[in-house]
């Protein structure tokens, strides 16, 4: 699939005098599974809430694979939501919970869903609220790839769950960007499991977009230059450097430069984790407009 | 104990300790297990959707790998059924791993009589493995630090 799974321009949202989303133009491609990190009250809920169409934008606009204006009719069809927590009526049974959401939509498949149900062992006539929160979970993806959505967002689907529900939940979803090619948006704070999951990052930071991108470009422009402390200041002045530790002798610098700037003499060069730089980003919030990298002086 | 039922004679299984990207861990394993002769010619690999359930990973990390394998001439997909072993890589014969570990202990007791430890040796065997890879793979990304010491 061509063109953006999320296309946000000049969005924000206000609440009252303090902004929760703020000048956010942003380009999510579809054909991706992307993360959504940031620390608490970043704005991800503000984010997602908008471009499914559950609130209005107070500035800007959010577009939907590649046209549709988040909140219309079209978009709204080709668009899923997984609210936090798997939000369901408890008492209602699976089943119930099929019939609302084949009354709710336009395009219903209700086969899938309970073949996928099935073959997860979640009987249809167990009430929600008797469910455990990975089936809980488990139900509320059913019922939104039932929809066959061209995007699936979900907001903090992993938040409420034990390792391996989680581990369960994310293959499920896995499986259905395989098998349908379905575009994922998702928040989340497990920034461990990100690396396995999303090939796109985005972090949120005080409603600000602070990194967007490819996680193998990221991955492959951080590294961690290794070498003596008193010439820390040289190199920062030379290369981006994103956050610097430094001791006595031996500094640290996570440094964001195309691997073919060579490393300087001295100093040797360590391949950074995502979850590193999502938590350097997260701790440094003035960190995000980098300048390009400048030649090293050899 | 759970068989696995698809396929291919092989599963995957992810380090994620071990600082090497996911892809290229996919690429090491189906290398390896054409080394040990766990893959043989005509064998098919694990359907991506076996392993994207298996290891709750991005289908697009395994058809990467799968493409890279391509790229070497491993293995060949074929449109509707699947990826499947084309080329096996050298086996060194069990005659030749035995003479080369023979070198190994000798190397390694030299390496003791020189005054190196366990950690000594391993940290100079893998200097050595790296400078070898960047004598022939200058840009390649191997997930291991380097630098100008």
């Amino acid at each position: 699939m061509n063109g953006a799974a999320i296309e946000a321009s000049g969005l924000g949202k206000r609440y009252g005098r303090s902004w929760a989303l703020r000048d956010c133009s942003l380009s999510i491609p579809a054909g991706h599974v992307v993360g959504l990190v940031g620390p608490n009250g970043a704005g991800k809920t503000t984010f997602l809430n908008m471009a499914v169409g559950l609130s209005t934008p107070t500035t800007g606009e959010v577009r939907l694979l590649g046209r549709h204006r988040a909140g219309s009719p079209d978009a709204l069809d080709m668009v899923a939501f997984v609210a936090q927590d798997a939000a369901l009526y408890r008492n209602l049974s699976v089943s119930d919970m099929l019939r609302v959401g084949r009354g709710l939509n336009r395009r219903w498949d209700e086969r899938t869903a309970r073949e996928r149900l099935a073959e997860l062992g979640i009987p249809l006539d167990r009430r929600v609220g008797a469910l455990s929160g990975g089936q809980r979970s488990q139900v509320a993806l059913s019922l939104a790839l039932a929809k066959r959505p061209g995007l699936l967002v979900l907001d903090e689907p992993l938040a409420a769950l034990d390792p391996l529900a989680r581990h369960e939940f994310m293959a499920s979803l896995m499986t259905a960007v395989a098998e349908d090619g379905v575009s994922v948006v998702f928040s989340s704070h497990v920034v461990a499991e990100l690396e396995r999951v999303c090939d796109h990052l985005v972090v949120l930071q005080d409603g600000r977009v602070q990194v967007s991108g490819d996680v193998e470009d990221l991955t492959a422009e951080h590294h961690v230059l290794v070498g003596p402390a008193d010439q820390a200041d040289e190199i920062a002045g030379l290369l981006p450097v994103v956050r610097s530790r430094r001791a006595h002798a031996q500094a640290h610098l996570l440094v964001r430069t195309p691997r073919s700037v060579p490393v300087p003499p001295g100093w040797q060069r360590h391949p950074v984790t995502l979850e590193e730089i999502v938590l350097t980003y997260m701790r440094e919030p003035a960190a995000a407009a980098l300048p390009g990298p400048k030649a090293v002086a050899r | 104990m759970t068989i696995d039922k698809g396929p291919s004679p092989i599963v995957f299984r992810l380090d994620p300790g071990s600082g090497v990207p996911t892809y290229l861990q996919l690429v090491q394993q189906v290398e390896q297990a054409l080394r040990l002769g766990h893959l043989q010619l005509g064998d098919q690999l694990p359907r991506v959707r076996d392993v994207v359930a298996g290891l709750a990973i991005n289908p697009n990390t395994v058809l990467k790998a799968y493409r890279e394998l391509e790229h070497r001439g491993l293995v060949a997909g074929r449109r509707g059924q699947g990826t499947f072993v084309e080329r096996t890589l050298d086996r060194a014969g069990l005659r030749e791993q035995a003479d080369l570990r023979r070198s190994l202990n000798e190397w390694m007791r030299a390496a003791s009589a020189a005054g190196l430890d366990d950690a000594g040796m391993s940290a100079l065997f893998t200097a050595a493995l790296q400078d070898r890879h960047k004598a022939t793979e200058p840009e390649g990304r191997d997930g291991r630090a380097e630098g100008i010491a």
